[in-house]
C-alpha cells in the first residue's frame, strides 16, 4: 500500500525535510539586520507557500499528465473557500467541516465543467474553462451579492461576523481551530540573533501538503497515470485502440479540483476570508505560471514554482525606495540615487516586472522550469566523471 | 481491589509527567512577557502602511504615501511639524510616538481584498507593526479592518466612504477620520435641490461594491426626500475600465441627472464617457442634463480634465481651505513634494497623528488604551474644524464640504472650489440608523 519506488521515497523525504524545517530555513538572516527583508519564514508567507504548492501539484496533475491546459482552476479555489467560510458562519470555527465540504463542493463542480469543457481539446478547451472561471467570478463578484441575497459578499469578500449562527461554536475559540488548537497559535524560538517562527496553522498545511504530495507520487505511479500520460503523448492513437479515454480525463479534471478546492479550503482556515478575487482570471493565469515556471509534468516543481512566486509579491513587493536608499547609503550621493531610480522600476510595485523577465528567462533557457535548471546543474557537476549515466539521468528526472 | 503503590521514584516520574503537561499550553503559546500583539521593545515602533499602488485606485495610494512619509518625519520631529502646531492636543512632542523613534513599512493592497490581508499580515508577523492604516478602498478597508481586529492591532482607516466600515462591518480596533456616504447624501441633497430643482429623474451609475452600494442608497435616499426620482440603478465591476456600454442606456432613459458613484480611474473614464456621449449637452423633459459626482477629489478632478468643470459633488477636505491647519499641512506638503495634498493625502495624514496622540495621551501602544483614547476624544487644527471620535461606532463627526469643477481653474491643481461647508449637525446621524444597523463593534482586542 505505502510502498514507494526508492526514487520517489527520497523524494518525498526530501520534500518532507523542507517543509517541516521550513521555519528555519526560511529564516537565514538576523531579525535585526538589514537582510531581514528577505527573510520568508514568518507564517503567512508560508502557509501562502504550501497552500499554493497544493494548488500547484493538483493542477499538474491534469496539465502535466494529460496535457490538458485549464485556464479555470482558480473557480474550484474560490469555490473552496467560499464554501469553508460558510462552514465557519454556520457552524463553529472548526476546519474540519470546512475542509471536508470546501473539497467536495469543489469536487462536483469540477464534475459539472469537466464535463462540459473536457468535450473538447487543445485550445477550446482552455477557453471554455476560462469562461467558465470568468462566469464564476462575475456570478460571485455581483450576482450572488446583491444586499438581498448575499452569498458571496462580493467585492468586501465573505466573512464571519460577530452576529452569525454558528450553531456548533459554543464556548470554542472565535478563531480558526483544529479541536481547540488555534491555527494563529506561534511560538517563537529566539536563537541568538534569529527568531523563529513555528505556527499551528502552518503545520497543518504542510501535514496536507505531504499528504497530497503523496497522492500525487501515487497517481503518476499508478497505471491510471500511465493512461493520463498516454492521452498526453497521443490521444487519437489512444482512441484508435478502442479506449475511451473520456472517463480518465474527467477524472483526473476532478482530482485536481479537489486539490484546489483543498487549497481553498484551507486558505480559508488560515485566514477566514473569502475574496472573489480569488476565482478571477488572473489567479488561474498565476497556477499555470507557477506549475511552468518549477517544471510542468514534474512532481516538485509546482510547489518550487508556487514559491517563487509567492515569495516575490510578497518580499519583493514589500520593498520601498526609502528601503532602498537605506542599503545604497554607503555609496556617494549621485550614484546612490541612480543605482536606486533603475532599481525602483522592479521592486515595490514594480514586482511584476521583475517576475516576468524571470519567466522569460526561465522559459527561454529553462525549458523544463526550475527544475531543469537543478538536473542540469546535477549533470554538469557528475558529467566529468561518468558521462553516460548523466544522459539516464536527465531521462528519469524529467518525469520527477 | 487494586492497591496501589505510590513509590518515591513513581511519584516524582508521575509529576515530571503531569508537570510538563500542564507546562505545554504555555511553551506552545507567545511569551507571557509581551502585555500585547507586537510591543515595541527597541528604541522604534512600526506603523504599517497599506496603501494600493496598484489598481484603479493607484493613484489615491501614492498620495496617501506622501503624507504618510510627511507624517512620519514630523513626529520624529523633522521637517516643520505640519499640522502638529495646529493640532488641539499638544500631547505629540516631536520625539516619536511615547519617546520611540517611528519607522514604517510599506505594502501594496492591489485593490484587493485578498491582497491586502496578506499585506497586513505580512506586516503584522514578519515587521511587527501595532498599528495598521490605509486602503482606498472600503471593500479593502473592511477586509483590513476585521484582520486587524482578530490579530488585536489598530486600525487606522484611510480613503474608505462606505457607510459599512463604521456600520455594519465596524469593529473595537478600527478608526475611521473620512466621511462616509450618508453624510455625502445628506450635505449634496440640499445643494442639488436648489440648483436643479425637486423633479428630476436620476440614474445612477454604481461600483459594485460595499462603498458604491451604500452610497447609492445614500445618496437615492436623500435625493428622493427632496422630491427626486430614481430610474435606474446599474451596477459596474469594479475593474471596469472602458464605461461606453453603461453609458450609453442612460441617453435612451427619460433620465436627466446622471449620478457617478465611482470613485479614483472609475469615474475619470465613467465621467469621460459620459462626456463623449455628449450628455451634458443634452436637454431632457425641458431640463439641461446634469451630472453629479457625490464624491470628489482632487486627483481625480485633475485626471478628468475639462469634464468635471460645473459638476457637484462632497468631499472631506480640500487644499484651499483658509484655517490654520491646512494652511499649515499644505505648506509644509507642497514644499516636500512640490503640489498641494489631496483629501486622500489629508486624512491619512490626520489618522497617523491622531493614533501617535492618543499613544501619547494613553501612555501606551495596547490597542484597548489607544481605542480608549481615541474614543469621544474632540480635537480641531486638523482642517476640519472641530472634529468628534463618536465613542459608539468609532466615526469622526466634522463639517462635510460640498465643491464644484472650477469653471475657471487658475493651474491644475486648482479644480475645484468649495460650494458650502454643511455643519456637522446636517450630517449627523444616530447609531442605529437603518443605514448602519446591523453592526456589533465588539471589544477591543489586544491580540495577546
Amino acid at each position: 500500500m505505502f510502498t514507494l519506488a526508492k526514487n520517489d521515497k527520497l523524494l518525498l523525504v526530501i520534500v518532507a525535510f523542507f517543509t517541516l524545517l521550513a521555519p528555519i530555513i526560511l529564516n537565514p538572516f538576523p531579525t535585526e539586520s538589514a537582510m531581514a527583508q528577505f527573510n520568508a519564514g514568518y507564517p503567512d508567507l508560508m502557509q501562502r507557500f504550501v497552500i499554493f504548492g497544493i494548488f500547484a501539484v493538483g493542477f499538474n496533475i491534469l496539465f502535466g499528465l494529460t496535457g490538458y491546459l485549464s485556464f479555470g482552476h482558480a473557480a474550484f479555489l474560490g469555490v473552496g473557500s467560499y464554501a469553508a467560510v460558510w462552514m465557519f458562519k454556520l457552524l463553529s470555527y472548526n476546519i474540519v467541516p470546512a475542509m471536508i465540504l470546501s473539497v467536495v463542493i469543489a469536487g462536483i463542480f469540477a464534475l459539472i465543467m469537466g464535463f462540459i469543457c473536457l468535450r473538447r481539446s487543445g485550445i477550446y478547451f482552455s477557453i471554455l474553462t476560462l469562461a467558465f472561471a470568468q462566469m464564476s467570478f462575475a456570478i460571485a463578484y455581483s450576482v450572488l451579492s446583491n444586499p438581498s441575497f448575499n452569498l458571496t459578499n462580493g467585492e468586501t469578500g465573505l466573512q464571519v461576523y460577530n452576529d452569525d449562527p454558528q450553531y456548533l461554536k459554543g464556548d470554542g475559540p472565535s478563531t480558526t481551530h483544529l479541536f481547540g488548537l488555534e491555527m494563529r497559535e506561534t511560538f517563537t524560538l529566539d536563537i541568538g540573533a534569529w527568531a523563529f517562527q513555528f505556527n499551528v496553522g502552518y503545520y497543518i498545511c504542510a501535514i496536507f501538503l505531504l499528504v497530497a504530495f503523496y497522492i500525487a507520487i501515487r497517481i503518476f505511479r499508478s497505471p491510471f497515470g500511465l493512461m493520463l500520460k498516454a492521452i498526453k503523448t497521443n490521444q487519437t492513437r489512444l482512441n484508435y485502440t478502442g479506449l475511451n479515454s473520456k472517463p480518465y480525463t474527467l477524472f483526473a479534471f476532478v482530482i485536481s479540483g479537489m486539490y484546489a478546492g483543498l487549497a481553498g479550503g484551507l486558505l480559508a482556515s488560515m485566514d477566514p476570508l473569502a475574496g472573489a478575487e480569488r476565482m478571477q482570471w488572473t489567479a488561474s493565469g498565476e497556477v499555470v505560471l507557477m506549475t511552468i515556471l518549477g517544471g510542468a509534468g514534474t512532481l516538485v516543481g509546482p510547489i518550487l514554482g508556487a514559491g517563487f512566486i509567492k515569495y516575490f509579491e510578497n518580499i519583493f513587493s514589500k520593498i520601498n525606495d526609502s528601503v532602498l536608499h537605506s542599503w545604497f547609503s554607503l555609496l556617494p550621493d549621485g550614484l546612490e540615487n541612480a543605482i536606486v531610480w533603475v532599481l525602483h522600476f522592479f521592486v515595490g510595485k514594480g514586482w511584476h516586472l521583475t517576475l516576468g523577465l524571470l519567466f522569460m528567462l526561465v522559459v527561454i533557457f529553462l525549458p523544463g522550469g526550475l527544475v531543469d535548471g537543478g538536473t542540469r546543474i546535477y549533470n554538469w557537476v557528475r558529467k566529468p566523471r561518468n558521462p553516460e549515466p548523466a544522459e539516464e539521468g536527465a531521462q528519469a528526472s524529467t518525469d520527477q | 481491589m487494586s492497591e496501589i503503590k505510590a513509590t518515591r521514584r513513581g511519584v516524582l516520574k508521575s509529576g515530571i509527567v503531569l508537570g510538563a503537561g500542564v507546562a505545554m499550553p504555555t511553551v506552545l503559546t507567545r511569551p507571557a512577557a509581551a502585555a500585547y500583539m507586537n510591543e515595541p521593545t527597541g528604541s522604534s515602533v512600526t506603523l504599517g502602511f497599506n496603501v494600493p499602488q496598484t489598481g484603479p485606485y493607484a493613484d489615491e495610494g501614492a498620495d496617501e504615501l506622501r503624507a504618510y512619509k510627511l507624517a512620519v518625519e514630523h513626529l520624529n520631529g523633522g521637517g516643520d511639524g505640519g499640522m502638529m502646531n495646529t493640532f488641539s492636543s499638544k500631547a505629540l512632542k516631536g520625539n516619536g510616538i511615547l519617546g520611540k523613534k517611528v519607522e514604517y513599512v510599506t505594502g501594496d493592497t492591489q485593490t484587493k481584498s485578498d491582497a491586502a490581508r496578506a499585506s497586513a499580515k505580512s506586516m503584522i508577523e514578519k515587521d511587527g507593526v501595532v498599528m495598521v492604516t490605509g486602503g482606498s478602498s472600503s471593500g479593502v478597508a473592511i477586509a483590513v479592518q476585521g484582520l486587524c481586529q482578530e490579530a488585536g492591532i489598530i486600525f487606522m482607516a484611510g480613503l474608505t466612504h462606505s457607510n459599512d466600515t463604521t456600520g455594519k462591518d465596524k469593529k473595537a480596533n478600527g478608526f475611521r477620520h473620512f466621511f462616509n456616504g450618508y453624510m455625502s447624501g445628506a450635505a449634496l441633497a440640499p445643494v442639488l435641490e436648489k440648483m436643479y430643482g425637486s423633479d428630476r429623474r436620476a440614474y445612477h451609475l454604481t461600483a459594485d461594491y460595499t462603498w458604491g452600494w451604500t452610497q447609492q442608497e445614500s445618496i437615492a435616499k436623500a435625493t428622493e426626500g427632496k422630491g427626486w426620482t430614481t430610474v435606474n440603478n446599474v451596477l459596474t465591476p469594479l475593474a471596469t475600465t472602458d464605461f461606453s456600454s453603461y453609458v450609453a442606456p442612460v441617453l435612451n432613459s427619460d433620465a436627466d441627472v446622471l449620478v457617478l458613484n465611482h470613485y479614483g480611474g472609475n469615474m475619470i473614464n465613467s465621467l469621460t464617457s459620459a462626456v463623449q456621449f455628449g450628455l451634458r449637452d443634452k436637454m431632457v423633459n425641458n431640463k439641461n442634463f446634469e451630472i453629479v459626482v457625490p464624491l470628489y477629489s482632487r486627483l481625480m478632478a485633475r485626471g478628468a480634465g475639462e469634464n468635471v468643470k460645473g459638476i457637484f459633488g462632497s468631499t472631506n477636505w480640500h487644499w484651499s481651505l483658509p484655517d490654520a491647519g491646512s494652511k499649515a499641512f499644505v505648506k509644509s506638503f507642497g514644499e516636500a513634494y512640490g503640489f498641494p495634498p489631496s483629501q486622500a493625502a489629508h486624512t491619512v495624514y490626520c489618522q497617523t497623528l491622531l493614533y501617535a496622540d492618543a499613544c501619547e495621551r494613553a501612555g501606551t501602544f495596547n490597542p484597548c488604551g489607544v481605542a480608549e483614547a481615541l474614543e469621544g476624544f474632540k480635537f480641531d487644527g486638523l482642517g476640519n474644524g472641530e472634529t468628534e471620535y463618536r465613542a459608539e461606532d468609532h466615526q469622526c463627526f466634522k463639517d462635510v464640504l460640498v465643491v464644484k469643477g472650477k469653471e475657471n481653474p487658475t493651474s491644475e491643481f486648482d479644480v475645484l472650489e468649495v460650494v458650502e461647508v454643511t455643519p456637522r449637525a446636517q450630517v449627523e446621524y444616530a447609531v442605529d440608523h437603518p443605514m448602519f444597523a446591523g453592526g456589533d463593534l465588539g471589544t477591543c482586542n489586544p491580540g495577546a
